[in-house]
């Protein structure tokens, strides 16, 4: 909606528009209004919460048991009529152990995303820690805290995760620990920042002077008014985990057979890629509508909640 | 400027003993590479032999400061797995990640920028919104699934290029177009919003009230002043790739990269020449960071080091 605002005005070629404000009375109606002229966004919600549901209730959606393998069902290709013993129709196929792709995919899809939703709420809750601190107090916690930030930056992420993976062995914990490892930075950088803008506005000034306590400023005064630009981070943040899952399980160093992954489908899937293309066809595009929708919905959030940040999309 | 450039080589420095340490306590202290390298019925006897043949045996402060030692002198000692010194083995990988990275980013750039700087100065139109789409989309999928794709399509359906290995033309076309696309999206992005926001200022309004013609306004105002941010988002892109992101894809092409060797160290879990990799690869990352840096006062005349 901004870029339609700012290619509006400038047919006047001066920049400037005034617009009425308009006040939503109801929160449904604030929302209805925060989705009006990007149905995009909202389709990508939609998707996104169903892919959320169906994974966590995954029990209920899978047609089989994602681990159990029948062998005289192998590679058989995505079809609508049921197999000759009766039951679901595998819709995505079977793979080399005769295992349903679709149950694998809401199985793998269950891993993918708690695995991702685990490591940003971690490294959010140390991020921002780290932010808060180094950006309310400034000085020299400031210098070291940011200095430390920096240096872990430079770090090379894929490989220090992999060293980790192979000393530690691989399994969902460890994964989720390596990702983390290399994935608080950016939050902790995003608080600091947004807690020096929001130290310095006269509201913060205001408790300051009437006198409340340090704890009280940040819970009650800052907190919430970082909270946006946070949210902005979480969601954009999910999608480049779940990539880095799916890469590091790609490679054998992430989630273990016989449990399923949408990166491991497809590192599992490869060697019979050209006789069976659903076993990689089908986790490739299932991630790459997950990111999607999560950039889509991440980059929403950031234009419409917070006009403070200039609409960069990275 | 000299001293800017000194003091960023003192932060490389302080970067790579960082990194360095913080892959001696992993894989030191965390873990010990006796229990990976012996088979799980290995007698205590004989781990013992190893450890004192590797100086495992040592207190850890005094194993960190042979390490760091090491590190200074550049010699991360013999590869386990090959026998050989292990920083050759990483410094003979190097050229083929490189041709890959730079012609990747080549194609990338050579594409983002006409595509970018028409999707700005289009900016909220149909065309602008196409693009930026496409761009969103083309980084959602994983690039070794891409890979497998492009295989499937033009190597095995079409015969065109060859499914993998190093060597002809034919091999590097499928993994070089792989690569592109997630910095291509990147850089679409990356340019769009950055000449968006410079053609909204009020310096190329008074431009174009001077009638300025276009041309210049697009390329000597807007472009140059959008350079920083652009060259932000590539030097990191960059950074990431040549520090071993390429590793699914290379795996994928079996292309003798520095990203397979690090899949491979990992699998021999071969510590030498994991040290002699991560020095490299740390270096490497500093190295474009610096260049970066010193490329802002190049488009920036404000900024003085």
């Amino acid at each position: 909606m901004r870029k339609e605002e700012i290619s509006n005005s400038s047919n006047n070629k001066l920049g400037l528009k005034f617009e009425e404000s308009k006040k939503p009375n109801s929160f449904l109606k604030k929302i209805i209004l925060h989705f009006k002229g990007n149905g995009l966004a909202f389709i990508a919600l939609f998707v996104l919460i169903s892919i959320i549901f169906i994974s966590f209730a995954a029990p209920l959606f899978a047609p089989y048991n994602p681990t159990k393998s029948d062998i005289m069902q192998r590679l058989q290709p995505p079809t609508l009529s049921p197999p000759s013993k009766g039951g679901f129709p595998h819709i995505l196929g079977t793979d080399q152990q005769g295992r349903d792709v679709l149950s694998r995919l809401i199985y793998g899809g269950r891993v993918s995303m708690s695995v991702a939703f685990t490591v940003v709420l971690l490294a959010e809750i140390i991020g921002i820690s780290i932010g808060i601190i180094s950006g309310y107090y400034g000085g020299w916690i400031d210098l070291f805290l940011m200095r430390l930030v920096d240096i872990s930056s430079s770090f090379p992420g894929l490989l220090i995760a992999l060293t980790f993976v192979m000393v530690l062995g691989a399994s969902q914990k460890n994964l989720t620990l390596a990702l983390l490892m290399v994935g608080w930075m950016i939050h902790a950088r995003m608080a600091r920042s947004q807690v020096l803008t929001v130290r310095e506005t006269l509201m913060v000034e205001a408790c300051r002077t009437i006198g409340c306590s340090k704890p009280r400023i940040f819970i009650v005064h800052i907190f919430p008014n970082i909270l946006s630009p946070l949210i902005t981070t979480y969601v954009l943040e999910m999608a480049h985990m779940i990539a880095a899952e799916a890469n590091m399980s790609f490679l054998g160093y992430g989630i273990q057979p016989p449990a399923a992954s949408w990166g491991l489908m497809i590192g599992d899937g490869r060697q019979y890629i050209i006789n069976a293309w659903w076993l990689v066809v089908f986790p490739g595009l299932t991630i790459a509508i997950t990111i999607l929708c999560l950039s889509l919905i991440g980059n929403w959030i950031k234009d419409e909640f917070d006009p403070m940040t200039l609409d960069r999309k990275y | 400027m000299k001293r800017y450039i000194i003091l960023r080589l003192l932060y490389t420095i302080v970067v790579i003993f960082g990194v360095s340490i913080l892959v001696f306590i992993i894989t030191h202290v965390i873990g010990n590479p006796v229990n990976t390298m012996l088979p799980l019925q290995a007698t205590d006897a004989e781990r013992i032999a190893l450890s004192h043949k590797l100086g495992l045996d040592k207190p850890i402060l005094i194993q960190l400061l042979d390490f760091l030692k090491s590190v200074i002198r550049l010699d991360f000692g013999n590869s386990w797995w090959q026998q050989i010194p292990a920083l050759g083995i990483v410094l003979k990988r190097i050229p083929a990640t490189l041709i890959l990275v730079f012609f990747a980013f080549v194609l990338a750039f050579v594409l983002a920028l006409p595509i970018g700087i028409i999707a700005a100065y289009k900016s909220g139109t149909i065309i602008d919104r196409f693009f930026t789409n496409i761009s969103l989309v083309g980084i959602c999928f994983p690039p070794f699934w891409v890979a497998l794709m492009l295989i499937l399509f033009f190597s095995v359906r079409l015969g065109w290029f060859y499914t993998s290995g190093y060597g002809t033309l034919k091999h590097a076309v499928l993994p070089i177009v792989t690569l592109a696309f997630v910095p291509m999206g990147h850089l679409i992005q990356i340019i769009r919003s950055s000449m968006a926001e410079q053609l909204n200022s009020q310096y190329i309004i008074t431009a174009r009230a001077k009638g300025v013609n276009e041309k210049v306004i697009l390329f000597g105002h807007a472009l140059k002043n959008a350079a920083t941010s652009i060259v932000t988002m590539f030097g990191f892109d960059l950074g990431r790739y040549l520090a071993g992101e390429t590793a699914a894809v290379e795996v994928v092409f079996g292309w003798p990269g520095i990203g397979m060797l690090i899949v491979d160290t990992i699998g021999k879990q071969d510590f030498p020449l994991l040290q002699a990799e991560v020095f490299t690869v740390a270096f490497v990352i500093c190295l474009i960071n610096l260049i970066t840096d010193i490329s802002y006062a190049f488009f920036d005349p404000t900024i003085k080091y």
